[in-house]
């Protein structure tokens, strides 16, 4: 009997902080921009309630085309992340002596010491017209002429794609540490070449890591703010750009709110469409590795 | 030093919060540079019981943070004067001013009419001005000396060597170039659909000759000084900034008008240190603290005699912008009817998506 009760008050203390957290910080604060969401302007201070905000986020092509957009883009720096990060995380967990294995694990996370402004600067000194890549070419007598890397599609992806990596190699790293290594040479002694056994062996085992990196960076990239903002270009919307907007500068709190509850449902979606193409599911990768 | 302040007045309040504590806090809600360190401290020396917080912002920000509490959490606002009609009628985040506990008598006359006739609703009056200066253009004589007019930005000459900020300024100042006058269409707005659809296709169309879009007085500043631009749709006081460090770089009042608008003190509605808000409206707008107040915003106080009020290097920046005929000439921000900030939002995403015309 006084077991059970220590048992249950050890797990509501337990439990407590995570529940506060997510009541007070998520799920309030959600069903408030639910119900802003829901409210139509109608007068100067007068409202009601209905779903217009969401049939106008569907009647301009402009705010879902800004969200497919920033949908695609985000995948395509998810795939990249994944094949840059993969690699980086085979050699930490596999072919990295134990003492070196620190050391390469910390470099990857100094690039998360400094902020996401100060990062974003530094792309820009770096990659400006007059900035430091353009006169070395210069210097070096490649080129003749300036030339501007920055406020273009492909800088933004480049930008994005070294922010959110670590979160990629970091889940990566940790599910191919736990692959014992006579697996891969049982792979080769039966036959296998590289190709086959990265194939059939190291990315099933490595499955979980892959999906749960994968989740997370898309995630990043599709809510990040900054970094698309200061390295795009003049045609390069992105549609946390057009919440801040309807939010801030045109006062449509509405429509904003409205606009948030669309990325989280589009997120979502192509998290879920993701884990079912891929025949996972959050149990068997996030909850495991 | 933005953090500093942040901790200082987070502390402040723990404290406040703690101990009812005699002293009165005055917390200002203002622009990046309005309220100069010089001059708080010039301000809690003379008057000792009173702490000031400041916390930073801009005109959309400012309204935004109002709106979340309804006017609470900040004792002074300063937003532009076309932002407090409309947004007055439809959020009720300020309170009238009392105009007898203001010194107005060293006030520029013009402006403070101009500001109380925009601001007066049911007979009450809920701002004074401040400081107020205009935007326009900025161009590098040396390489873009024919930038006379808002539409020249869009000069193939310079193409890829211009730039503007994608805000409601370039917008209305467009809209002039074209010969139409947009503060007279807010009365109608589906004329004002009209300007701005024009006004759409020709920023569209313009959008191939820009370098980028900047977002802020930083970036345009470095684009502006490396060479990467030579004209911009700017404030004056960026302008006056680069002008200090190169004489070649000079703000232009394009010539259908330089587009002014003036920053105002406004009260918020739950603000609770009235009279301390009051003491500093009077204190800034001091001549001796309009000083140390003009050397830190560059632009010019609402007083009478500003301009000599400057230091001597805006001065001459603001001489070698300005023939009185430019001054005449200024279009002053008019009120922004309710509804007229979605319009232009939807006109703004227009261009932005737009691929132009590659």
């Amino acid at each position: 009997m006084k077991q059970r009760d220590i048992k249950r008050l050890s797990l509501i203390l337990l439990f407590a902080p995570f529940a506060l957290w997510i009541v007070l910080l998520i799920v309030l604060p959600h069903l408030g921009m639910f119900y802003i969401s829901l409210r139509e302007k109608v007068a100067p201070r007068t409202y009601e309630f209905g779903l217009e905000n969401y049939i106008n986020f569907f009647a301009e092509p402009i705010y879902w085309n800004t969200l497919i957009r920033t949908g695609s883009m985000s995948l395509l720096v998810t795939v990249l992340a994944l094949l840059l990060g993969f690699p980086i995380a085979y050699y930490i967990a596999k072919i990295a002596g134990q003492r070196s294995r620190g050391a390469l694990f910390l470099m990857c996370l100094i690039p998360l010491w400094v902020s996401d402004l100060i990062r974003a600067f530094g792309w820009i000194l770096l990659l400006r017209e007059t900035g430091i890549i353009s006169s070395s070419l210069q210097w070096a007598g490649l080129v003749n002429t300036p030339i501007e890397f920055l406020y273009n599609d492909a800088t933004v992806i480049m930008g994005l794609v070294y922010t959110v990596i670590l979160f990629m190699i970091v889940p990566l790293v940790s599910t191919l540490d736990g692959m014992d290594d006579s697996m891969i040479e049982a792979g080769y002694n039966l036959g296998g070449n590289g190709p086959t056994v990265l194939r059939r062996i190291i990315i099933p085992y490595a499955m979980p890591g892959i999906v749960s990196g994968c989740i997370v960076v898309f995630m990043l990239t599709a809510g990040s703010y900054l970094t698309p903002i200061l390295l795009g270009g003049k045609n390069s919307s992105w549609f946390t750009e057009q919440i801040y907007d309807q939010f801030i500068t045109r006062y449509n709190w509405e429509s904003g709110a409205a606009f948030g509850f669309l990325l989280l449902a589009f997120t979502s979606l192509v998290v879920w469409g993701g884990l079912k193409l891929s025949g996972q599911t959050l149990n068997s990768t996030v909850a495991r590795s | 030093m933005i953090m500093k302040l942040a901790i200082a007045g987070l502390l402040a309040t723990t404290v406040m919060a703690a101990v009812p504590a005699q002293a009165e806090t005055l917390r200002l809600l203002t622009w990046g540079s309005y309220a100069p360190e010089e001059l708080v401290k010039k301000f809690e020396a003379k008057y000792p019981d009173i702490t000031v917080e400041v916390t930073f912002s801009n005109n959309e920000e400012m309204i935004a943070k109002l709106r979340a509490t309804g006017g609470a959490g900040f004792d002074l606002a300063q937003p532009s004067h076309d932002r407090i009609f409309a947004v007055q009628q439809e959020y009720n985040i300020y309170k009238p001013l009392d105009l007898s506990k203001i010194d107005t008598s060293g006030m520029e006359a013009k402006l403070l009419d101009g500001v109380k006739a925009n601001t007066t609703i049911d007979g009450e009056v809920y701002a004074v001005p401040h400081q107020w200066g205009t935007s326009g253009l900025m161009a590098n004589k040396t390489m873009a000396p024919d930038v006379k007019a808002w539409g020249d930005l869009c000069d193939p000459q310079y193409k890829g060597k211009t730039s503007m900020r994608l805000r409601r300024t370039i917008l209305l100042g467009m809209a002039f170039d074209m010969g139409e006058d947009p503060f007279a269409a807010y009365a109608d707005l589906d004329k004002y659909q009209e300007i701005l659809d024009k006004v759409a296709d020709k920023l569209i169309a313009c959008k191939d000759n820009l370098k980028a879009y900047w977002k802020g007085g930083d970036d345009l500043s470095a684009m502006m000084m490396s060479g990467e631009i030579v004209a911009s749709e700017t404030w004056d006081s960026t302008a006056y900034k680069l002008y200090a460090e190169n004489k070649d770089i000079v703000f232009v009042p394009p010539k259908t008008g330089a587009l002014a608008w003036i920053d105002t003190f406004a009260m918020p509605r739950k603000g609770e240190a009235d009279d301390a808000a009051y003491k500093w409206i009077n204190f800034v707008l001091e001549p001796e603290n309009v000083k140390i107040m003009s050397a830190s915003t560059g632009s010019m106080a609402a007083v009478k005699g500003a301009k000599d009020l400057l230091p001597d290097d805006k001065k001459a920046a603001v001489n070698a912008a300005f023939t009185d005929e430019d001054i005449s000439n200024l279009q002053f921000f008019a009120n922004i009817p309710a509804g007229v900030e979605d319009m232009e939002g939807k006109t703004l995403e227009k261009i932005k998506a737009a691929t132009g015309s590659e």
